[in-house]
């Protein structure tokens, strides 16, 4: 990959799929309330066959995020005194963990959707398109963790370094893209289907995250709205 | 107190017929669309029988309604906020499809394309959720209509609790009669209670409990946490739904379409004013046998001077005032104590109130094959088909006083207006048996047996010109989607395409024979599946 490319994909793409993100988000929320749904099909599948899919699937890619999230992004690891190998380790372990435990479930809610006749009948096409999206992502990700085991049995983090970096660069405004020339394709690959994720998020039925309903938990019960103004 | 008027039912189950004019134009007004074709926002189960979704009295198994806590505390039976919230990802009490009916219609195209053959064709049934053709039809709203199935499986009634089913098992024993559903707007809905989005709402007004479409995020939780199963899920639009009250009727003074329809006039519609301030009081009394009587405590007088001087500080127009005055609701179910709740122990305040059923006894009583009370008029309350104890565990959480009063007072009526028409004599024991006058006796038959329709429907417009300057600001969030633009909506978008038609009808059509018009325009030709 020539530098151009490497610019346009890591430098300039990331603020593009950014931008999309939320943007299209607010765009979204705007015009499409009726349309902003999870878009459940849990009252056409299995009950029994959705506990386990479901629960498998957000609660790993949940923690897959969190994990990127709070690993590269925030400096809790060097607040806690970590040693970068350590840190390594923690993110190879449970990035594998809740990797696996994502692609079960996912793989569960891919194979229902292709099952099922009335869940594949009421799906749309985004719903699909965006499963096999992360399942891909997520595959990418764990292909990884290939590379990084005999890295880092070899105490070598230079590679989580370099992201960490970088990240820290494209948050910050200042990004360098020219950091990423040496790392293994795979990497690239992984973070390009990743930042594309953000490109498709305000498109498909992720936006219900968006409203992740937290207020649940301060709100009274009972809701009365009246239609007088006096 | 707080006074405010509720928008309440009461069906009177002695006159239902099971003839599902009701659900038919509901169905046909607000549920033939697309994503909703199994919900019927009115249903009309006969009992016993396990219902539509199967088994839904049981909250053992679904979880619906509230529980009160040691601590005396209300809480969802599904769980608190954070036990819900910890369930957001798979719902473990969301009924599935199957649990109502997988939707379906008739391909009945192939008997008009069918190649010739030595059988008849049949138009099989085809799904129409997938398209696909279906093995077979296993239940639907009503599937138990006149008794349809094994004893076996409708004995799974869970209101036969305390009762030995197997004697109503034989053909002399049998009873049934009709349970016609529709959401209870309940005062202290569960539904409302379990939306994580607070997009359910109880509208101040007329206390119809609606669903905002444009906040609903399709969580589901309301789908299990009503214990009447009365709110839906649209698989396509993915959103709840349920039923709205027909409140552009009912704004406009006229009753619900399942009311109006009513072939038997078993349908009241009016207004009650209550003490909002008692709600949670009377849904949380420690024995679930207490509620009801609570649940009436709470309907106030509304010629009492005192309540209306509150009503008015409390923003009840005196139209309103009036209406409640006239109401049918109070008479029936405060002044004669006819009508009983729909299980209070699920502690929701239902607001749909039944008139329980009489059995059929008049011939029974001519042939004098019917053991009678002393008066040897009135048939002993033992001897009616449909056991006391049944309609106890289904209106009044067991306590089998209310139900014995609300039977022997619709006995006694009509003893009474028997010895008025046929003998031609006033017979005032039977009435001061049960406690009523002959001027109440005589409103009663007015109500009951004549049901004029503005005696049947007292129903005060709405107050547009209290509520918001802009009647667009409501478009949306009343209950249903419709007539919502987006919906309708097939035209390139950058947003996810919404489609309007159903699976059965995107199957390829093919053109019409020659020589044979179709009443039923060409959407009706399908291809053979």
């Amino acid at each position: 990959m020539n530098s151009t490319w490497n610019l346009i994909f890591f430098g300039v793409y990331p603020y593009l799929a950014g931008t999309v993100f939320l943007v299209g988000s607010i765009l979204r929320y705007e015009f499409d309330q009726a349309g902003w749904s999870t878009y459940s099909t849990q009252l056409l599948a299995s009950r029994r066959y959705m506990m386990w899919a479901s629960n498998l699937w957000h609660i790993g890619i949940l923690l897959v995020f969190l994990g990127h999230f709070a690993g590269m992004l925030t400096p809790v690891f060097e607040w806690m005194h970590v040693p970068v190998v350590m840190h390594q380790w923690i993110a190879f372990t449970a990035g594998t963990t809740f990797g696996v435990i994502a692609m079960i479930g996912g793989l569960m809610l891919l194979l229902r959707r292709y099952v099922n006749p009335a869940v594949r009948a009421a799906g749309r096409f985004s719903d699909l398109f965006i499963l096999v999206w992360l399942l891909v992502t997520l595959g990418l990700g764990l292909g990884t963790q290939a590379i990084t085991l005999p890295d880092l049995l070899h105490g070598n983090v230079a590679n989580m370094d370099i992201f960490r970096a970088y990240l820290e660069g494209l948050a910050t405004f200042r990004p360098h893209p020219e950091l990423l020339m040496k790392i293994p394709i795979v990497f690239k690959v992984h973070m390009l289907f990743g930042m594309t994720v953000f490109l498709l998020f305000p498109f498909t039925r992720l936006v219900h995250i968006w409203t992740v309903p937290l207020n649940y938990l301060v709100r009274r019960y009972e809701v009365v709205r009246a239609r007088r103004t006096a | 107190m707080k006074v405010r008027a509720q928008f309440a039912l009461i069906f009177n189950l002695d006159k239902c017929i099971g003839c599902h004019t009701c659900s038919v134009t509901c169905k046909n007004t607000w549920t033939s669309r697309k994503g909703v074709e199994y919900v019927w926002f009115n249903n009309v189960e006969t009992k016993p029988g396990i219902g539509y979704p199967q088994n839904w009295e049981d909250q053992a198994q679904w979880s619906g309604g509230w529980i009160r806590k040691k601590n005396g505390k209300l809480s969802l039976r599904q769980g608190g906020r954070v036990a819900e919230l910890i369930q957001i990802f798979a719902n473990p009490a969301l009924p599935e499809i199957q649990d109502y009916y997988e939707p379906f219609t008739f391909n009945y195209a192939h008997l008009v394309n069918a190649p010739e053959s030595e059988a008849a064709p049949t138009a099989r049934p085809v799904s129409q959720v997938s398209g696909r053709t279906m093995d077979k039809v296993t239940w639907g709203p009503n599937w138990e209509d006149e008794q349809g199935g094994p004893f076996e499986q409708r004995s799974r009634d869970s209101n036969f609790r305390e009762i030995d089913t197997r004697i109503y098992k034989g053909f002399r024993e049998t009873f049934h009669f009709y349970l016609p559903r529709i959401c209870n707007h309940c005062l202290n809905p569960a539904c409302v209670a379990a939306c994580p989005s607070g997009a359910i709402y109880k509208r101040e007004e007329e206390g119809l409990v609606l669903v905002d479409q444009d906040r609903c995020r399709g969580w589901r939780f309301c789908i299990s946490a009503c214990p009447y199963k009365k709110v839906y899920f649209n698989w396509e639009s993915g959103k709840s739904e349920k039923c709205i009250g027909c409140y552009p009727r009912v704004e406009s003074g006229m009753p619900t379409i399942c009311s109006e329809t009513c072939v038997g006039k078993i349908r009241y519609n009016g207004i009650i004013l209550y003490d909002a301030d008692r709600i949670s009081e009377a849904a949380g009394m420690e024995d679930e046998k207490d509620i009801y009587e609570k649940h009436l405590s709470l309907f106030l007088d509304p010629n009492d001077p005192e309540v209306i001087e509150q009503a008015r500080k409390d923003g009840i127009p005196n139209d309103w005032i009036d209406a409640a005055q006239r109401s049918p609701i109070y008479k029936i179910a405060v002044d004669w104590r006819l009508a009983l709740p729909l299980h209070p122990e699920f502690r929701t305040l239902p607001m749909i109130w039944y008139v329980p059923p009489m059995s059929p006894i008049q011939s029974e009583i001519d042939q004098g094959s019917l053991p009678t009370q002393a008066d040897g008029v009135l048939p002993d309350l033992s001897a009616l088909r449909i056991p006391v104890r049944y309609l106890a565990n289904l209106l009044t959480a067991g306590d089998e006083r209310p139900v014995r009063l609300a039977l022997r007072r619709l006995l006694a009526l009509r003893s009474y207006q028997r010895m008025k028409a046929v003998e031609g004599k006033i017979d005032l024991k039977v009435l001061e048996e049960v406690g009523l006058s002959e001027s109440q006796a005589a409103e009663m038959y007015r109500y009951l047996a004549i049901a004029k329709y503005e005696d049947r429907f007292v129903i005060p417009t709405s107050h547009v010109e209290n509520s918001l300057k802009s009647a667009h600001a409501h478009q949306g969030k009343d209950g249903f989607s419709f007539d919502n633009p987006k919906t309708g909506v097939s035209k390139p978008s950058l947003f996810p395409k919404r489609r309007t038609e159903t699976a059965v009808e995107n199957e390829t059509a093919v053109a019409r024979p020659a020589g044979l018009s179709s009443p039923l325009g060409t959407t009706f030709w399908k291809k053979p599946l």
